[in-house]
């Protein structure tokens, strides 16, 4: 009889599986189109499957090899992960529909597709691992793929990026493993239900606070909150089907992780520590909304805007309430799908008009209506206008900081939408209105294929701000395992 | 024993930081080699250095050292040997299109 | 450039032998001693790159023609699918099992999944470690 359990697994095997396969036949590149589209909806299917039963036999832990929890590699699905898994698999099953009309023929027989296959991996590996050390491999996982897809026959200006990138992420990952290690050598257990467990037990000493700093070191700069400086340049330089899943999934995987420890593991001295995340996200904010509103360049705004929303998550997360949690997590959802979005539409406008400068575009609306007009929605998506899907999110985090008086986190949040709006309607504005620069002759024509990967985010869009209730119950779920972590510890320890 | 191998990770970290912080693409990257490798050490360290022998199951011995660091480290040192190697090749390629290994040569311009 | 390496290529041709001899013997004894697929694949690699250097680039490819990109490949296939086969039979993902059998000649030895699992490394290793090289060397 085949167990349940094994479910758990499947979101980072099967892509897994199909990665090593598509190595096999690097020319076939029909193939390997249909076998990644077909093992992204697989892992879709499967994460929908595992959601559901969540709901009924609560959280559904998988011990690799029969070896017992605290000892063994741990995989855990609860609604938390498993949301994230499922807007993971969606995503990059959408984003891969638009790779295939834009990505080139020279990158997809340089093995793209395995590589897809192996971030989207890492990337649920990361959200569904119960253990640190098993969560810096699936982060390398993740980071190994993401470097190969950022070098991919790149040229001049991309491989002098993604140096900054790897030299990075390397130094990040040598902090990850020292933060491991003091984190063994002080509890002497590095699975996350026990470390909870544990310092429960003996209560978080100043040694461990200092400890879980290290870990927000590690965990900011992989998500950009604070240390974002090496983000705007090298998510802006791969093609733009690479960058829309580097900005949907990567540094969302870093705030997944600031999530889950800073909630399960370190949550007894907030005033140290989540007060700390505070000032970080003020900071990035800060600074994000600088950089979106002084850049005239298409792709710097957006990713500026990509850190903006990493400082209103972990905002979110600072302010600490189950109200606010809730928030965070419907913004997350939210940011993932719209910061594909967004970045879809930026690499379409860029590949129409063979410039990102906003300046060097004009009128594009006569030649392309029905792009200037997603363009708008994902502008007013962003910004938290009522039926779309950031309002939800925005409205939570709010409700949360006015719980906990916290007014300047309020007022920074609340202005960096401001911000947000005015950065984008300018390059709206710049790139739609106007005269148009490119008569009917010279237009490359626009297929309607290639919208249409953004025609489903932007239905996501409206059907996560218009019925919130589909996922209410298992967000509701999410930030309640969040805020009690004796459920998680209890599911993995089966103690009960 | 502990206090040894601590000392000789914080030599080891002193060289990967002055290496870190040179303009050149390849001292950057043994920086970061030397870098993990300290981390290790100290990963053994805080294992700790308990137990007479080996982890290996046998009748003779009862007291083993924790096995775990030790596996750790061994995960770490072959993702490390990836990620090195991955790194010299893009700073080789790199070095093909720009024709400098002077970091200091390879900040942004905005319009190129 | 013409070298005079007639000691090495010498050497080569004993010595390839003696470390080939050696991965075998830390590959099978990994399973209850230190050993195991990663260092049996590593030094077999090693005998690999050793040959890579005697000898030039072309010779290499002629003698050995495998696509190691491949052979890394099917590594990892075979990792995942062991780990994978306990999912099959209702067991959690990469439990291992082991059997003792006769085998002629040899007599009674114990047959686990995880040695199918170390080789599936082993492959892994070698590929990754030669393609490495050969990628770096090949535009020199």
């Amino acid at each position: 009889m085949l167990i349940m359990n094994n479910l758990v697994v499947f979101p980072m095997i099967i892509p897994l599986l199909v990665g090593v396969i598509l190595a096999f036949f690097p020319n076939h590149i029909y193939t390997q189109r249909l076998l990644t589209l077909l093992s992204l909806i697989a892992t879709f299917v499967v994460s929908i499957l595992l959601l559901n039963l969540i709901q009924t036999e609560g959280i559904i832990t998988l011990e690799f090899g029969d070896w017992q929890a605290p000892f063994g590699i741990v995989f855990v699905a609860d609604s938390f992960a498993t949301l994230l898994v499922l807007t993971t698999s969606l995503l990059s099953s959408i984003i891969i529909l638009f790779a295939f009309q834009t990505i080139g023929k020279t990158r997809e027989t340089l093995y793209f597709y395995a590589f897809v296959n192996f971030l989207i991996a890492g990337v649920n590996g990361s959200f569904l691992t119960g253990d640190l050390f098993n969560l810096f491999v699936t982060f390398e996982v993740m980071l190994l793929a993401s470097y190969a897809l950022i070098t991919l026959n790149g040229k001049k200006v991309q491989l002098r990026e993604s140096i900054k990138y790897v030299a990075i992420n390397v130094v990040a990952s040598s902090f990850f493993l020292i933060a491991i290690a003091y984190l063994y050598g002080t509890i002497g257990t590095l699975n996350m239900a026990h470390a909870s467990e544990r310092i429960a037990e003996v209560g978080q000493t100043p040694l461990l606070t200092v400890i879980s700093l290290v870990f927000l070191l590690v965990f900011s700069l992989k998500s950009g909150l604070l240390l974002y400086q090496w983000l705007p340049g090298s998510y802006s330089v791969p093609p733009a089907a690479i960058a829309a899943l580097f900005g949907a999934l990567l540094t969302k995987v870093g705030i997944y992780a600031l999530y889950r420890v800073f909630t399960l593991i370190f949550y007894h001295e907030p005033q140290i520590t989540h007060t700390i995340i505070a000032v970080m996200a003020i900071l990035t904010i800060i600074g994000g909304s600088i950089g979106a509103i002084a850049f005239r360049d298409i792709k710097q705004v957006i990713t500026y805007n990509v850190v903006i929303a990493v400082g209103f998550i972990l905002a979110a997360l600072a302010i600490f309430t189950a109200t606010s949690i809730t928030g965070g997590i419907y913004y997350l959802l939210h940011d993932m799908i719209v910061k594909a979005l967004l970045f879809l539409l930026a690499g379409t406008i860029i590949y129409l008009t063979k410039t990102s400068r906003v300046d060097a575009m004009s009128g594009l609306i006569r030649n392309y209506p029905t792009l200037g007009w997603f363009f708008f929605i994902t502008v007013l998506s962003l910004t938290g206008i009522p039926p779309l899907s950031g309002f939800l999110g925005k409205v939570l985090v709010g409700q949360g900081a006015l719980e906990t008086s916290s007014y300047i986190l309020l007022l920074v949040t609340f202005l960096s939408s401001m911000v947000v709006l005015y950065s984008l309607l300018r390059v709206f504005m710049g790139t739609f209105w106007g005269e148009t620069i490119i008569s009917e002759e010279e237009q490359i024509p626009l297929k309607p294929l290639t919208l249409l990967p953004s025609a489903i985010l932007i239905c996501l869009t409206f059907i996560l701000g218009l019925a919130p209730e589909s996922i209410a119950p298992f967000v509701t779920d999410a930030s309640n395992v969040l805020m009690n972590p004796q459920i998680y510890i209890d599911a993995v320890l089966e103690n009960d | 024993m502990e206090t040894l191998i601590i000392i000789v990770a914080g030599i080891l970290v002193t060289v990967a930081v002055y290496l870190l912080l040179s303009k050149n693409v390849i001292r950057v990257i043994l920086g970061t080699a030397v870098l993990t490798h300290a981390v290790h050490l100290l990963i053994m360290a805080m294992g700790g250095f308990k137990g007479d022998s080996v982890p290996i199951v046998s009748q003779k011995e009862t007291s083993f050292v924790d096995a775990l660091p030790q596996a750790l480290i061994l995960t770490s040192i072959v993702i490390s040997f990836a990620v090195t190697a991955f790194f010299l090749v893009l700073a080789y390629q790199t070095y093909k299109y720009t024709k400098t290994d002077d970091l200091s040569e390879m900040r942004g311009v905005d319009h190129e | 450039m013409k070298i005079n390496d007639l000691i090495l290529r010498s050497v080569t041709k004993l010595i390839v032998f003696i470390i080939l001899t050696l991965a075998i013997y830390l590959f099978f004894s990994g399973h209850n001693a230190p050993g195991g697929g990663f260092i049996g694949g590593l030094v077999l690699a090693s005998a690999i790159v050793l040959l890579l250097l005697t000898y030039d680039i072309e010779t290499f490819k002629y003698s050995i023609p495998f696509d190691f990109k491949i052979v890394a490949a099917i590594g990892s296939l075979i990792v995942l699918l062991t780990g994978m086969g306990a999912v099959l039979f209702g067991k959690p993902f990469l439990t291992q099992s082991f059997a003792t059998i006769n085998i002629p000649f040899i007599g009674l030895r114990e047959i686990s999944t995880v040695t199918f699992f170390e080789l599936g490394v082993a492959l892994a290793v070698v590929g990754v470690v030669i393609t490495i090289i050969l990628s770096i060397s090949e535009d020199v």
